[in-house]
């Protein structure tokens, strides 16, 4: 599978990772080579194969719908670039 | 000091020979006289250390040793340590002082372990070499122009130089076995669930597993043993018992069946390694056990499975790093998406991007069920593949990597080449098994490490069997050149 540098801009845009001019052509190179080995397993027929999640077949726990976690704001936002009022400060979205 | 094992120093700790102060100072003094060298840690938390390496010697002295009391340990860089950087080597997390401890973190504190500090991986544990970090390469202690392979060569070459007795691990497709076959250490990937994942920072979710690093199988016992157990906090956390897995090393061995995939012994394979497996192979007839060849036939696909399931659940896990609640912002962001895109493409290494943008492809609309759903399907074939063979045999065993340790730069511009260096790793952790590697010989001046593979849950025979053979072989004591 190769990559147009078209497909870069949109995984980008995806990903939200922001990707230089100059980085973008060796980026579309070495993705096309990890999608070109990766496409070896295209050969094998999986038809009748159901897929595998977790290698135990597990499925998630899940506990008793009851408050468990307790009030960490102030730590969690110790180590936050920008709060304010026990908020987390972003750029202005809507003017 | 530096090439005691766990056991020696255990045992010496109990005998009052030393205390843990003592010890603990020793390996800080080694860390600093010669990591410079090596840059197997990030972070050295000395102060700290000394504090616990105290603590542990007034409950020693009070009667209440745990079972790892005032073992001096290092952490991978990967587990969050409260009111520590755990910076998973990346610049994303060089500022990220953690609010709470992992779970395996907390459990080997609990037992009495020292934490010397933190050491140094590939970023976010993606690569085989430990080229991709952000505070630098990292040396193989046996040549220092050689990785110490990766992710968790932090870990593998702090044990081989010397600057520590063990290290805590975390594996996704080789990431405790390869460096600890590269740097000559045993080292266990314990199976999928069998250690809890909470604190650790997920690289990809359904693979991940913290394993212990040391420079023998009952080193590992000892360690796996307080790290293990079931955790409410980890979804995926089987409530499976732990064994005992120290009390169970004296196994006879007669009559253990151990399979040999043919796939694993086939072109590719540096010779001198094939050599020291054979005659690892050979010690273990010689105490009884049988060598079959069996095969495992999707084995070629594994390392296309993984480069598929890997990258998309890393790209998942790592979408929560958006520059707002912890770790790197850019400056002077213009707007949210700016924030959101330059934090990312400035916090991130080229291979974390590089997994992320081909997670992100693997799980977009219109290729999910080609890429995503097509390696789940694999995962399926190459589990059943594991399931067939422990119908025949009770271990598995062979090359832990094709090659010694490469040289350092020689395989970091090429990602599908270093992926291939995975290849007898990977398939362990798609199927979600237990593997330990053991140093078995010599490359010309390099370790060669032999893996086990064992049944779901079967960790206990699997360093049963390693304890064995290294009652009758002495590389896993063997110290890499200056580091006796």
């Amino acid at each position: 599978m190769s990559l147009e540098q078209g497909d870069i801009a949109k995984l980008a845009r995806l990903a939200r990772i922001r990707i230089s001019e100059e980085s973008s052509e060796e980026l579309r190179q070495r993705i096309s080579d990890i999608l070109g080995m990766i496409d070896t397993m295209q050969a094998v027929n999986t038809d009748a194969v159901d897929p595998m999640a977790n290698p135990h077949d597990a499925t998630q726990r899940l506990r008793a719908d009851v408050v468990t976690e307790v009030d960490q704001r102030d730590d969690f936002q110790r180590i936050a670039p920008a709060t304010e009022d026990g908020l987390y400060l972003v750029p202005k979205v809507i003017d | 000091m530096p090439s005691h094992t766990v056991a020696d120093l255990l045992r010496g700790l109990a005998a009052g020979d030393f205390s843990s102060e003592e010890i603990t100072q020793q390996y800080l003094d080694a860390i600093a006289d010669r990591d410079g060298q090596i840059n197997s840690f990030i972070t050295v938390t000395r102060e700290q250390a000394l504090e616990q390496a105290r603590a542990a010697d007034n409950a020693r002295q009070r009667g209440n040793a745990g079972a790892l009391c005032g073992l001096p340990i290092a952490h991978k860089d990967i587990f969050c340590t409260e009111g520590v950087r755990t910076s998973c080597a990346s610049k994303m997390l060089d500022n990220f002082i953690a609010p709470y401890s992992a779970t395996v973190v907390n459990n080997m504190a609990s037992a009495g372990a020292v934490m010397l500090g933190k050491t140094n991986l590939d970023e976010f544990a993606m690569g085989s070499s430990n080229e991709t970090s952000y505070y630098g390469t990292v040396r193989n202690p046996w040549n220092t122009d050689r990785v110490p392979g990766g992710s968790s060569g932090g870990s593998a070459a702090a044990i081989a130089a010397g600057l520590a007795p063990a290290a805590t691990g975390t594996d996704t497709g080789g990431s405790i076995r390869q460096p600890a076959a590269l740097c000559g250490l045993t080292g266990l990937k314990p199976t999928y669930g069998r250690v809890s994942r909470y604190g650790m920072i997920a690289f990809a979710s359904s693979l991940d597993q913290a394993g212990p690093m040391a420079r023998s199988a009952e080193d590992c016992a000892l360690l796996l043993q307080s790290m293990a157990g079931f955790d409410e906090r980890d979804s995926t956390s089987m409530d499976v018992r732990v064994d005992d897995y120290a009390g169970a090393l004296d196994q006879d061995l007669r009559g253990l069946k151990i399979g040999l995939p043919k796939e694993y012994f086939s072109a590719g394979l540096d010779p001198a390694i094939g050599d020291a497996v054979h005659a690892a192979l050979e010690e273990y007839r010689k105490m009884g056990a049988e060598t079959v060849e069996i095969s495992l036939p999707h084995t070629e696909l594994a390392v296309p499975c993984y480069y598929v399931i890997a990258p998309a659940e890393a790209s998942t896990n790592l979408s929560r790093f958006d520059g707002v609640r912890y770790g790197y912002r850019c400056e002077n962001p213009a707007d949210l998406d700016d924030l959101y895109t330059r934090s990312r493409e400035e916090g991130f290494g080229e291979e974390v991007k590089r997994r992320i943008l081909v997670g992100t492809y693997a799980l977009s609309a219109g290729f999910y069920d080609a890429y995503y759903r097509k390696a789940q399907q694999i995962r399926r074939l190459i589990k059943q593949d594991f399931t067939d063979a422990f119908k025949q045999v009770d271990i598995i065993a062979g090359p832990t990597t094709p090659n010694p340790a490469f040289g350092i730069g020689e395989k970091v511009s090429d990602p599908v080449t270093m992926y291939l260096e995975d290849i007898y790793t990977i398939a362990v952790n798609l199927a979600g098994l237990p593997a330990l590697s053991m140093p078995v010989g010599f490359a010309g001046e390099l370790p060669a490490g032999m893996q086990l593979i064992g049944r779901d849950f079967d960790e206990g025979r699997l360093l049963a069997a390693a304890h064995q053979y290294q009652q009758r072989s002495d590389w896993h004591l063997r110290t890499a050149p200056d580091c006796a």
